[in-house]
């Protein structure tokens, strides 16, 4: 019976939507009441019961954001999460060449140490990296900020699979026409690898951007402070104010929205990856 | 701008992958300006050599000579070589001219200088209308074009091919070959060939090296490849179809014996191997089973002077336009294959009297090398 086949196919599909759009709403949810409390005054949040403002209160915006020096936050941001993307891409593209095709001895074994650092969570190591950073002197400046993020492990094992998956015979190619081992990683190699850069990148950014914990530990002053410490800067000892903070965590998320927009393939291609993150 | 074509010579060169032999003990020489194609079975070594040729595998043990200098120690870069590979690899992010010029720019010539060879080259293979487009966006002889030009850019001293024909289908592999012959006539430069395919050996090569199990096993010209195999292998390698075979033991007369052959020697072989190439046998058609039509007259094929040597049945006949290919039943055990000009009336299940040409059979001893031609056998016993 063909129309009968035809029905349940149908029927298969609603339901199919109608679940996609329940598990959208539920992810959707959190930004959306985020979005709402960023509108409402400060007593609505608590007393009022309601999920939407009663009439949305525009000037929470301009309040928030000047309450801090959110623009230097947001520069601020922008240099850690810069520095870092550019830190990560060299070292991860580079070391994740050699492992894939430079024959040095030890090769092997220094991957697995590699691969098993991933092994410990990120925590254990927050105290020591602190005391070093502390021991350079670095505590609140952009070196302390920085330099402790421009290696990510899981960028050098994606940069090493994929440079792997490169056909070889490219490469026999480029030496018998004279290239070296450099010059094979910068005019074969990387033009090649671009899927796999963009997707390091996009994700090294994200983590930088959103990192809280390890820029709350090592930047005192407001001058160096980045846009996720100081949304929590409104979360203080005797007072919350959610609408303002609300606010920053909406301005906060933007540019990651954006950059979802344009950036969605490689964002999929990083999840596919992320089972080994 | 052709420079002096390289000899290339190996000496003793081994080459080993974990416990596997890809080389084992290979000497060979390449003379100046030659097109050498090296011919094996898949697996037999013959890629290895040539890219221990380039420099791109590191040899075990073995001298590689190319010109009057010994490069063990050079790059793949600087040893004067340019490779056509089967895959052509070319670099997919760059245009035609950048994947011809890559191997200039990496060594440092200006990009006037460039861009001039790079148009010279491409004029020759005919890519000037295609010089800004990406791989990806030509067809596989285009590709196939870029990779030949993007060895000669470099006017190399020795020109390497890893099957570059093997992805291209079978006319335009006829047309790659014979340009690859008219460009070497051209250029005179040494050409090293590696394939798989014993008829694109034969037809390009000026001589051929047959490799099995990482040994070379006959260095010569076509013709005496083909007409004298030094052993069962280059025998059964080289031809199709294959040479016939058929198993010689030594009787208690001491003569040697098969099917219905009785050779009065070489007495010094317990065993021995006889081989004849289908060309090499002529039929007669004597009759045709059941009441249809008998032929009218004997038809015969080949010389019809040779008297037949013994009678078979032929199991099946393979049409192939130019000529035909009738396979026997006989001699003996040995299931031969016969090839008969189309004028021949022949059709399975018809008794054939078959005629040998002596002069050109092959008798191979015990440990498969060539003793010579077998001689007539002395006394046919009846079929």
């Amino acid at each position: 019976m063909p129309d009968g086949r035809t029905a349940v196919r149908r029927a298969a599909g609603f339901s199919r939507t109608l679940l996609l759009a329940f598990a959208c709403l539920i992810m959707a949810a959190p930004f959306l009441w985020m979005a709402a409390t960023s509108l409402m005054g400060q007593l609505e949040v608590f007393g009022s019961g309601r999920l939407f403002p009663e009439s949305p209160l525009w000037s929470n915006y301009p309040e928030a954001l000047t309450a801090q020096p959110f623009g230097r936050y947001f520069l601020n941001s922008l240099i850690f999460a810069t520095v870092v993307v550019a830190g990560q891409v060299f070292t991860a593209t580079t070391a994740g060449y050699a492992f894939a095709r430079c024959d040095f001895p030890g090769r092997d074994t220094l991957f697995m140490v590699f691969l098993a650092t991933m092994m410990v969570p990120a925590v254990i190591v927050l105290i020591p990296r602190f005391l070093m950073i502390d021991s350079l002197g670095w505590i609140d400046s952009y070196r302390g900020l920085v330099s402790t993020e421009l290696v990510s492990v899981w960028g050098i094992f994606l940069m090493r699979q994929y440079f792997r998956t490169l056909p070889r015979e490219l490469e026999d190619a480029a030496r018998v026409d004279g290239a070296g081992h450099w010059r094979i990683f910068r005019s074969v190699a990387l033009p090649l690898a671009k899927p796999a850069v963009a997707t390091l990148a996009l994700f090294a950014f994200i983590d930088a951007w959103k990192n809280f914990m390890w820029p709350l530990l090592v930047t005192r002053s407001m001058e160096m402070r980045v846009v996720e410490v100081g949304i929590a800067a409104f979360h203080s000892t005797y007072e919350i104010n959610w609408p303002y903070q609300m606010v920053a965590g909406v301005v906060a998320a933007l540019p990651i929205a954006l950059l979802f927009l344009f950036t969605q393939k490689y964002f999929v291609r990083g999840i596919q990856l992320e089972g080994i993150r | 701008m052709t420079r002096e074509p390289r000899a290339v010579a190996l000496k003793g060169v081994q080459k080993r992958f974990g416990d596997v032999t890809a080389v084992a003990d290979v000497d060979l020489e390449i003379r100046p300006g030659e097109l050498m194609v090296l011919v094996g079975p898949s697996g037999c070594g013959k890629s290895t050599l040539l890219r221990l040729i380039a420099g791109l595998e590191e040899r075990d043990a073995g001298e590689v000579w190319i010109g009057d200098r010994c490069v063990d120690e050079v790059a793949p870069g600087g040893r004067d070589v340019a490779m056509v590979f089967q895959s052509y690899a070319l670099y997919p992010h760059m245009t035609v001219a950048e994947n011809l010029g890559f191997g200039l720019r990496v060594r440092g010539a200006g990009t006037p200088a460039i861009e001039g060879r790079v148009r010279e080259v491409a004029d020759v293979l005919g890519l000037r209308g295609l010089l800004s487009r990406r791989p990806g966006q030509l067809s596989g002889g285009q590709q196939q074009r870029v990779a030949l030009g993007r060895a000669m850019v470099r006017d190399p001293g020795v020109f390497l091919f890893d099957e570059p024909l093997s992805n291209l289908d079978a006319a335009l592999r006829l047309q790659t070959r014979d340009e690859i012959a008219a460009l070497h006539r051209r250029l005179g430069t040494t050409m090293i060939f590696v394939t798989h395919d014993q008829v694109e050996a034969l037809s390009l090569g000026q001589r051929v090296a047959v490799m099995d199990r990482g040994r070379v096993q006959q260095v010569g010209t076509p013709a005496e490849v083909y007409e004298r195999p030094a052993n069962l292998f280059v025998a059964g390698f080289v031809g199709s179809p294959p040479m016939n075979r058929l198993h010689l033991v030594r009787g208690r007369d001491g003569r040697l014996a098969g099917g219905p052959f009785v050779f009065p020697g070489p007495l010094d072989h317990r065993e021995a191997t006889l081989g004849v190439r289908p060309e090499d046998l002529t039929l007669a058609v004597v009759t045709r089973p059941g009441p249809g039509p008998q032929p009218d007259s004997v038809g015969m094929s080949g010389g019809a002077h040779s008297s037949a040597e013994f009678t078979a049945t032929a199991l099946r006949v393979e049409s192939l336009g130019s000529e035909q290919r009738v396979h026997l039943d006989g001699p003996g055990e040995a299931a031969w294959v016969a090839r008969a000009p189309s004028a021949l009336r022949v059709a399975a299940g018809d008794r054939v009297e078959v005629a040998v040409v002596w002069e050109r059979t092959h008798l191979f001893g015990p440990d498969g090398s060539r003793i010579g031609a077998a001689s007539r056998p002395g006394g046919a016993s009846p079929p």
